[in-house]
């Protein structure tokens, strides 16, 4: 657990992790927003928080109608 | 007279500490090293190879990060809310509270949905565990804990069983019964055991596994039927405070983020940190992933939240102002990962444009923190937990 362990192994458990990562195979930024962006515009027309649902199909929205008390 | 003489053969700055001293000639693998006798014992003591020191380690650290930073910046050609400028803006939204749901007798600290679209759990500081159906209001189920501070709640897969945890330093399963008079306490079974809090927890694909994060610096994936520990995760240094499984069928990586402000991405078959991302400044409250799988968002005590991309390896969106100041406690995406929903400490929920770093809107309703936002399966509502003891449905 980090809290058992000395500053000194701390610092080697980073040093190792840090050895690591400078390898890790990376892209370029533009092209991954493009590939975000164009996963959002494709998704987005069924949003239903963006677009909206129509009001009978959302079950949230309106009162079925009331109730009535005989 | 007594004159009193040293054993040394030179004076001058040590080599390790640097400090001016009568320094002892010792040859290491026929290296002369000249330390003063504080660092050669140290050397022995600690077992630390020649020239390996506090500082040396962490000079050593500090230089690797600032050539991971180069790395990264290399490919840091463009922001993304620069090539998001041709995206169309985004008409207003209208988002408004459809639903609040109250029994809890405490603050809600976490919720989360079914695959059923419809059923919530969520859990409470009175220690209670309840499942809600979002449409009619109805509680369906109970479950009262002997712990307070229940942290984490999850919702199996099937939709049959529920895991909870918190300041037990456990987390338990229990199998959800349709029949009205049983106990569901007693059919509780403890799966995870840490030895700080459970801060988080989630099924994995199937019922039969369960990840958890801990307050102990460790995330844990155990198999629920037996209660065995599969893998552990360490490479944090502080408590984890949050983590989320990547979104795909075949995904086995999963996002963690915690208090030493690092957000690790983590291979769970190997226990790997694959990634590890450290821009926040103060403790990272949640992290979601998007549901591409090839980004995170984090929230963090520093009241910003930030949007990283696996593939480039960096973080490429900020979403802050100026007047927003407290902290975020949880973020979620909508269904198609436009908007960014963020829970945050002065009570309301701010909804963030993903692509082009803008605030759309604000929710306003919760009296208290927002501790927990989840948006359903299906992306037709977002449900928000407070400390105000009540949960909101918001369509």
């Amino acid at each position: 657990m980090a809290r058992d362990m000395s500053d000194k192994e701390i610092l080697k458990m980073e040093l190792d992790q840090l050895k690591k990562e400078v390898n890790t195979p990376r892209s370029a930024v533009s092209k991954n927003c493009a590939d975000t962006i164009a996963f959002v515009e494709g998704l987005m027309p069924n949003d239903p928080l963006i677009k909206g649902v129509p009001d009978d199909k959302n079950p949230y929205k309106g009162d079925k109608g009331g109730c009535t008390i005989t | 007279m007594c004159d009193q003489t040293f054993m040394a053969a030179t004076f001058g700055p040590c080599d390790s500490c640097g400090k001016a001293s009568p320094l002892m000639n010792i040859y290491i693998k026929s290296e002369a090293i000249n330390y003063c006798s504080f660092c050669v014992e140290m050397m022995a003591c600690q077992q630390l190879q020649k020239g390996e020191t506090l500082q040396s380690l962490k000079k050593e650290s500090d230089s690797l990060k600032k050539k991971l930073e180069e790395e990264r910046g290399k490919l840091n050609d463009v922001e993304l809310h620069q090539v998001a400028e041709k995206v169309e803006v985004l008409s207003s939204l209208s988002i408004k509270t459809r639903r609040v749901l109250k029994g809890h007798g405490n603050k809600v600290l976490c919720v989360d949905w079914c695959k059923d679209k419809r059923r919530l759990v969520s859990s409470s500081q009175d220690g209670k565990a309840i499942v809600w159906d979002a449409f009619t209001l109805n509680k369906e189920h109970g479950v009262t804990l002997p712990c307070t501070w229940v942290m984490a709640c999850a919702y199996a897969p099937s939709g049959c069983a529920v895991a909870c945890g918190g300041l037990d330093n456990k987390c338990s399963v229990v199998p959800l019964s349709l029949d009205k008079n049983e106990n569901l306490a007693a059919k509780k079974k403890s799966v995870a055991m840490h030895t700080n809090y459970v801060s988080g927890c989630t099924f994995t694909n199937s019922d039969m596994q369960l990840l958890t994060s801990s307050g102990d610096g460790t995330c844990a994936l155990w198999d629920v039927e037996s209660g065995q520990l599969l893998q552990s995760f360490h490479g944090h240094t502080a408590d984890v405070l949050s983590l989320d499984l990547a979104p795909s069928e075949t995904g086995n990586t999963f996002v963690s983020g915690g208090c030493d402000m690092k957000a690790n991405v983590w291979d769970m078959r190997s226990g790997q940190n694959i990634q590890s991302f450290e821009s926040h400044e103060s403790d990272i409250n949640c992290v979601r992933y998007y549901p591409s799988g090839d980004a995170f968002a984090s929230a963090s005590d520093d009241a910003t939240c930030r949007f990283y991309d696996l593939r480039a390896d960096r973080e490429v969106a900020v979403y802050q102002k100026d007047s927003v100041i407290f902290g975020a406690s949880s973020v979620d995406f909508s269904l198609s990962g436009r908007l960014l929903f963020a829970g945050y400490n002065d009570y309301t929920i701010n909804v963030w444009d993903v692509l082009k770093g803008t605030r759309v809107s604000i929710l306003f309703g919760h009296e208290n923190r927002v501790s927990r936002v989840r948006v359903s399966p299906d992306g037709t509502a977002l449900c928000s937990a407070s400390w105000d003891n009540t949960l909101r449905i918001w369509a």
